[in-house]
């Protein structure tokens, strides 16, 4: 490629001597590498989303919004708190993170800038990585900000490392899953309802695993009796973030 | 540079194109033309590989689709009426962003020079959601010319700007194409690809009508030349 640009310069070089672009030699183009479009494509929604802060705000006003309601709703006494918690976290974070994987992908597709991507020399893959990624911290910047609040409003430690490793992997599934069909359903019309039509059917697994597994923990049982749900998670994130790699160029093409 | 033969592109039933064969040389500066509706876009898409021909043959600068997609991009420019850029981003972050999803080395210099070319330089810091549309059209063909490609596509570059945005679009397109790069712009602005082009092409319902050099326009002129095509 440097070759073909300096013979291209050379056919160029009467236009380029008064042109602002005489120094372009200094452009090497090549096949980009995956590594750094992924990091690219995470470098740019962080500082996007960082000046913003139009993605994380209304995942976390949702959720707390959600965590206030059912405090007011369900006035429990402390042991029917406990029971709850799990279902209700997991419920936050499905729909939160449903609101999140859609605003991302339409920020994509408002400008055209998933053509952008598209037209980017690099595996495609590189772009759910990197979609993948930036939508898992997203997720799981609300989380971290979720669970104090709702410690505090229901008297309830969700400290605990074996909840924290749970929540972390069921975000990790919930979110290579989301990225998947949030680019499948920004191509259409509906795409605000279709993503978590097409999205809860198939995390149903995922949240059960993991609503299950964060009730033992907090119910204070050992390590052992959660370690079918443990695995189960680990293989639904191995198993689905396999499938949406194999799956996201397709998904793309018209 | 660009050679289709017969191409073919479904939408499920629909027949969008009907066995297009279409050349371009190095150098060509090629409008396409035509109503809404001919496919104009959609053949644009797939030569920049953003959609898979159903039949034919696509080969750009000695690479096939849709199995070397990847290398052809690497020496593609596409501008459309959309920006592809990001609005919470500066324009500098915008190029930066996609200079390191090129590949582009020492790309600071490179982005400096970019927005040298397309007036933007003192604005380089600037949010482009705070862009008039002349602006980010400016910046959206910067960005396409970015990692230096051999062949440029334009999908109706004039859309939405107003008559000085024009003008200073027409001054950018100008100098891109007088680097030597193979340029291919669809347009429905006859006077304006009249002015730049140097081989005009007629899609009318999914083929290519008719197709003249601005050496054999002179005979005629754009519009009845157009008009013929259509009705022919």
């Amino acid at each position: 490629m440097t070759v073909k640009i300096n013979k291209l310069d050379r056919r160029r070089k009467t236009a380029d001597r008064a042109s602002p672009l005489s120094l372009r030699e200094r452009a090497r183009v090549r096949e980009g590498s995956f590594t750094k479009a992924v990091s690219a494509i995470v470098w740019k929604d962080l500082r996007a989303e960082f000046r913003s802060y139009e993605l994380i705000s209304s995942m976390l006003v949702f959720s707390l919004l959600v965590i206030l309601i059912f405090n007011f709703a369900l006035e429990l006494d402390i042991k029917t708190r406990q029971s709850v918690t799990a279902g209700v976290l997991w419920a936050t974070f499905a729909f939160a993170g449903t609101l999140g994987l859609n605003r991302s992908m339409a920020i994509e597709k408002d400008r055209g800038c998933l053509d952008g991507l598209l037209l980017a020399p690099v595996d495609r893959s590189a772009i759910y990585f990197g979609k993948f990624i930036s939508n898992l911290v997203f997720m799981l910047i609300v989380e971290a900000i979720v669970l104090p609040v709702y410690s505090v409003l229901y008297n309830t430690n969700l400290f605990q490392p074996g909840l924290l490793m749970v929540i972390l992997l069921g975000s990790i599934g919930y979110t290579a899953v989301g990225t998947l069909l949030a680019a499948m359903s920004v191509q259409t019309r509906t795409r605000d309802v279709l993503l978590p039509i097409l999205l809860l059917p198939v995390v149903l697994p995922l949240i059960i695993a993991a609503v299950q597994a964060s009730n033992t923990i907090l119910a204070g049982n050992e390590f052992s009796e959660i370690t079918s749900w443990f695995n189960l998670l680990i293989a639904y994130d191995i198993i689905l973030t396999a499938v949406a790699f194999m799956l996201f160029d397709y998904i793309l093409e018209d | 540079m660009i050679t289709v033969k017969k191409l073919v592109k479904r939408f499920g039933l629909k027949t969008v194109l009907r066995g297009v064969d279409f050349e371009v040389q190095p150098g060509e500066f090629v409008a396409l033309l035509g109503p809404n509706g001919a496919g104009k876009t959609t053949f644009l898409r797939i030569l920049a590989t953003l959609s898979r021909p159903s039949l034919g043959e696509v080969n750009i600068a000695g690479y096939k689709l849709p199995h070397e997609a990847a290398q052809i991009r690497a020496r593609l420019g596409v501008v459309s009426h959309l920006p592809l850029l990001y609005g919470d981003l500066s324009a500098e972050e915008n190029l930066r962003f996609y200079a390191r999803m090129y590949g582009i080395s020492n790309y600071e210099l490179r982005i400096t020079e970019i927005l040298e070319m397309v007036g933007l330089e003192t604005r380089r810091r600037d949010l482009v959601r705070a862009f008039s549309r002349g602006m980010q059209q400016r910046l959206a063909i910067g960005r396409a010319v970015l990692h230096d490609p051999d062949v440029m596509l334009f999908d109706e570059p004039y859309t939405g700007l107003d008559q000085d945005a024009s003008s200073m679009l027409d001054d950018v397109l100008k100098t891109v194409a007088a680097e030597g790069r193979t340029v291919v712009m669809t347009s429905h602005d006859l006077a304006r690809a009249e002015n730049l082009a140097t081989r005009f092409d007629i899609l009318s319902r999914g083929i290519i009508a008719a197709s003249a050099t601005r050496k054999q326009m002179k005979k005629s002129n754009l519009l009845t030349f157009y008009k013929q095509a259509l009705a022919g």
